[in-house]
Order: structure tokens, then C-alpha cells, then sequence
């Protein structure tokens, strides 16, 4: 059926058409209208299907995110697609050892169970990849949250566009987004051909690469397709999610690829599908150090806080963090923070990670961040971090300053109550 | 002297108010105040300005899935700007407008311009955007 929309035609299934006209319930109308009226702000004229969505929306902004949650919930919402949800405002049984304003914490609440109403998976983490929930290569999903969405399309090779929040969940209780961008063939060519030369092997085995790496393919592409050649080191899950969450912060990146390693880009060839790249560049220890230094904002060696976990930390880094900590002792004036989802938690806590974890001094939090919950205490002022993300945003929303540093930096400063931090090959030229 | 632009209508609407414009993209979740109005991006050259009721003048928005939700927070709190003029169809600006409408009858106007015109729209400008998506635009200095 052709129909019309603010002076644009469409081309509407019956399915489409039935719940535009109220035939599945006033929900699914409402998440309909919206769709339908952001056809034409994709500038496409026709929807497609999507097997899995993850929910972004889930984060508390304020009482209008909440409203709509449950405007959609009372309307009888109900997803028709797999639907994980990521972070949300606070950690529902956790908030109280934190500075989270008890009204706040109720709102966040209320909008965690109108999604959970909605029939969403529980799973409150920001690293859906690393649960059960993981899509496949070539599933077609609506994703939002941007290191999610540079996950899925980079390192599994599933198709999602850059999904804002509110319309992530239109598109889960409909099943079905705009055809376009990055869901089809065409939108998936690189653009930006980036070269490695001359960054040694050893400094691709350090875990204090990947953030960098990510940080500086969003400085250097924006919002194209980076495709990175000359990789020498098949990187780990941990260390492609690293990559994926400083592209997004310091740019939108959401589709990269890695010649090599990830699954569209066996070559260069592949990976542009045969066309020439819009740029060419070369990305050596000057870029990188470059990208290094941006990441930190600290002058001197103040520190009140570690944090890690954005996005969620996975068995696998508790597992690299455990024997750090193992007989250490947090300092006294340091607040030590791993975020992670409650299953990871949970996973932790039985093969006993956790236990030498908390006998150091760290807390940890689920179900969202300090970047969503207001949950710091106000005399955090120097954070240090081993992660892209937290690197980038703390400044602006945290007003604090930041110093980046690799896992084992993060410890041995938290030990001493100090910011140290081995350079290495960062600091010679 | 008024002159007028002609645009693509991204969101239908209209508004009238003084140009808050910057070519610089923004990123709202971080970005901008939800409860006053303000761009409170430091490193952004509109920095300190207050964008409520004004028509803000951006290419495009950057960053975060987040930054629909800061709009529509900002649309409740009544802090939005009145209309946006941007050089592209933003998905992440248009979807504020159309939940705006959904959720409290208070969409606001988009429209696209190219980039010669989107250029030539200056803060402080007397701005009013029609229902036919033309931009009327003062300028005292002209």
C-alpha cells in the first residue's frame, strides 16, 4: 500500500498498514506513527524486518524518558523481537551505598519495570555481546548505545543502524526499521583506508593499545567506516570492545573493520567492496601517542577514584584483574569502582573472582554506570581509568579530571593512592 | 531587509526567534542543560549561550544515542529551542520533535538548508520559519 507522510509516499506492508490503523493495539500504533513519520527522515521509503533489538532507552535522562516508558508500558506494550535491555539510571538493589538522590532512584526504577513490562530481557548492561543474548553475523537488529551498536556490526558482522533512544523500542515492539544505511550491503563499505606503519608488535599486545586504537579512529574518521590495515596481533573480544567504545565516544563510529580479523574484511578489497577509499591515511607512534595523551586530562598525581567497566566488565577482565589485586590493598582515601551486568557478577562471585576483588577495597556496581547515575560523591575530583570511555566523557559529565592507564596502572595507583604509570614504548620517540 | 531561504521540511511547524548558530556539530547528552536551556559543551564555540526558545543553527548533532532523550527532557521542561535549523536530515533531532508531539503536543520545526545557506545564517538574526518550511530571516546589518 502507498502511503503518504508529511508530503513523502511510502510503501506500507499489510503488517505495516495494520498497525498504523490500531488492528495490534494502541502500543504498537504509537511505535508505528513514529516510525512511519521518520521514513522520510531517513530518506528511505519502505520498512524492513529485524530478528533481536537492545534497548538504549533505558537510561533516566529525567521525568520525560520515564513518561514515555510508561506512556508505551500502560498502552500494553508488548516486544515482538528478542530485546536486551542496556544500562539504566541506577543500580536497582544497589543505589543506596551511593550519593543517588532517592527520587531519581525511584523514577529510574519506575522506567526499568515499564521496559521489563514490556517483555524486554532483564539483561541491564551495556555489553549485550558478552551474554547469552549475543546476535549472529548477518542478523538484522535495531541497536542503540554506541559501543553496541560498533560491536555488533563490527566484530560479529550483524546489521544495525545508529538507533537513537525512543525509537529503539519502537522498533522492537514493531519489529521493523527504515531499510537503510548500515542494514544494507552497500552501506557497509569503508570509506577511510587507515595504515599501520611502524607500531611495533609489542605495543599491539598491550592491553593500553585498544582504547587509544578506538579513540583514534573516531578522531580521524567521524562518523565513516574506518578500515584499519597492518594489525599484527589477532586481538582478544575484550580489546575489539575497547576499540568499539572509543570510536563511538570520540566520534560515531559504528561500523569499523580490521583487515585481517574481523569478519567483513578478509582484505582491503572486501572491505571497501571494490570501491577506492574517500581517504587514505597513515597512522603511526606520532597519532598515537597523540591520541594517548588526549585521553588524559590530569596534571599531577592526585587520585580519588578507579573506575572500570565501560562498557560492562566481562569474566574475562575479572579474571585479569583478580591475581592484581590478590593480597593488595585498595588505599584508604581511593574509591576503586568495577561496573558490570548482574550476570557477570553473579558468574564472578561463584568461581570466586570476587572475593579477592573485595577483600582489596573495590565495590562493585550493575545495571548502569557514574556516566547514567548520579552516584558519585561530590569530592571525587581525579579519576583514573583504563577505559576509552569513561576517559572521554568523565570531564564534561563528571567535571573531574581524568588520567587513562592500562589495568595494572589502574591497580598499582590505587594501591598507592597516587596516579603512576608505566609508559613504556608510549614515551619514547 | 528580509530575504528568504527556501529548505527541506523535516519536521513540519512553525517558529520564529533569534539564531543561535554555530557550524560546529553538538552532542546534547553532555551538551546541553535539560533543565535551563544552555549549551554547556565547553570545548563548543555556543558554549554559555542559552539556546531555549531561540532557532538553533547546527549542522547536525553528534555523539550519543542519548541526545533524542536530552531534547525531549528539555521540550517537558519547556527549555527547548523553538525551531532548529540544521544542514542534513538529523534523525537523532527529528525523532525529539516527533516523540515531542506524541507525548506532549509541543513538536517544534526542522528544516534542512544547503550549505551555502546554512552558512549564511548568523547568530542574532531574526528568524521565522513557516508552515511551508521557508525561512524568513532578518538581518538589521544588511
Amino acid at each position: 500500500m502507498i502511503s503518504n507522510v508529511a508530503g513523502f509516499e511510502t510503501y506500507l506492508t499489510d503488517y505495516d498498514r495494520a498497525l498504523l490503523e490500531g488492528e495490534e493495539g494502541p502500543a504498537a500504533q504509537m511505535a508505528m506513527r513514529i516510525l512511519h513519520r521518520m521514513l522520510p527522515v531517513y530518506g528511505v521509503d519502505r520498512f524492513m524486518d529485524i530478528s533481536a533489538a537492545h534497548i538504549d532507552s533505558t537510561v533516566y535522562m529525567g521525568v520525560a524518558t520515564m513518561e514515555y516508558a510508561e506512556r508505551l508500558a500502560s498502552l500494553g506494550a508488548k516486544v515482538r523481537v528478542p530485546s536486551t535491555l542496556n544500562v539504566s539510571g541506577v543500580d536497582e538493589h544497589g543505589w543506596e551505598e551511593w550519593e543517588v538522590p532517592a527520587e531519581v532512584a525511584g523514577n529510574a526504577i519506575r522506567q526499568m519495570k515499564a521496559y521489563e513490562a514490556m517483555g524486554c530481557i532483564p539483561t541491564w548492561t551495556c555489553a549485550p555481546y558478552q551474554t547469552e543474548h549475543a546476535p549472529v553475523f548477518g542478523q538484522q537488529i535495531a541497536a542503540g548505545e554506541s559501543n553496541v551498536i560498533g560491536y555488533y556490526n563490527s566484530v560479529i558482522g550483524a546489521r544495525t543502524e545508529r538507533y537513537p533512544d525512543l525509537l529503539d523500542i519502537c522498533a522492537a515492539i514493531t519489529g521493523r526499521v527504515p531499510a537503510a544505511g548500515l542494514h544494507l550491503d552497500e552501506g557497509r563499505a569503508g570509506t577511510a583506508l587507515l595504515r599501520l606503519k611502524g607500531v611495533p608488535r609489542a605495543l599491539q599486545e598491550d592491553d593500553a593499545f585498544y582504547p587509544v586504537l578506538g579513540h583514534l579512529l573516531g578522531r580521524k574518521a567521524s562518523d565513516g567506516i574506518p578500515v584499519v590495515e597492518g594489525m599484527e596481533v589477532q586481538p582478544n573480544l575484550d580489546q575489539l570492545k575497547a576499540i568499539c567504545a572509543g570510536g563511538a565516544s570520540a566520534g560515531a563510529i559504528a561500523l569499523f573493520h580490521l583487515v585481517g580479523i574481523t569478519p567483513e574484511a578478509p582484505t582491503v578489497n572486501a572491505a571497501f567492496k571494490g570501491r577506492v577509499p574517500e581517504q587514505v591515511m597513515e597512522i603511526g607512534m606520532t597519532e598515537l601517542k597523540e591520541a594517548y595523551r588526549e585521553l588524559s586530562t590530569s596534571k599531577g598525581q592526585k587520585l580519588d577514584l578507579v573506575v572500570m567497566g565501560s562498557p560492562h566488565f566481562s569474566i574475562t577482565e575479572f579474571k585479569a584483574l583478580a591475581p592484581l589485586v590478590a593480597g593488595k590493598k585498595c588505599h584508604p582515601d581511593v574509591e576503586f569502582l568495577v561496573t558490570c551486568s548482574r550476570a557477570v557478577r553473579m558468574i564472578a562471585e561463584h568461581v570466586g573472582l570476587l572475593g579477592p576483588i573485595e577483600a582489596f577495597g573495590a565495590k562493585i556496581t550493575v545495571d548502569t554506570c557514574p556516566l547514567t547515575s548520579p552516584m558519585l560523591p561530590a569530592r571525587i575530583k581525579h579519576l583514573m581509568t583504563n577505559s576509552a570511555k569513561y576517559a572521554y566523557y568523565s570531564p564534561g559529565l563528571l567535571n573531574v579530571a581524568v588520567t587513562y592507564g592500562r589495568l595494572s596502572d589502574c591497580v598499582q595507583s590505587a594501591v598507592t593512592g597516587r596516579i603512576e604509570r608505566e609508559e613504556g614504548l608510549w614515551s619514547e620517540l | 531587509m528580509e530575504r528568504i531561504v527556501k529548505g527541506k521540511t523535516i519536521i513540519e511547524g512553525e517558529a520564529s526567534g533569534i539564531a543561535l548558530a554555530s557550524t560546529e556539530p553538538v552532542s546534547f547528552w553532555g551538551g546541553y542543560d535539560q533543565v535551563t536551556g544552555e549549551i554547556i559543551d565547553r570545548r563548543h564555540p555556543l558554549s554559555g549561550q542559552m539556546a531555549a526558545g531561540r532557532i538553533l543553527v547546527l549542522p547536525y548533532t553528534r555523539g550519543s544515542s542519548t541526545s533524542t532523550a536530552i531534547l525531549l527532557e528539555s521540550v517537558r521542561a519547556d527549555v527547548a529551542p523553538a525551531g532548529i535549523i540544521t544542514d542534513r536530515a538529523d534523525v537523532f533531532l527529528a525523532l525529539a520533535s516527533v516523540v515531542a508531539g506524541e507525548m506532549y503536543e509541543s513538536s517544534f520545526p526542522m528544516v534542512a538548508v544547503d550549505r551555502g545557506d546554512f552558512e549564511s545564517i548568523q547568530s542574532g538574526d531574526q528568524i521565522r520559519i513557516d508552515a511551508s518550511g521557508q525561512i524568513h530571516i532578518q538581518n538589521d546589518e544588511h
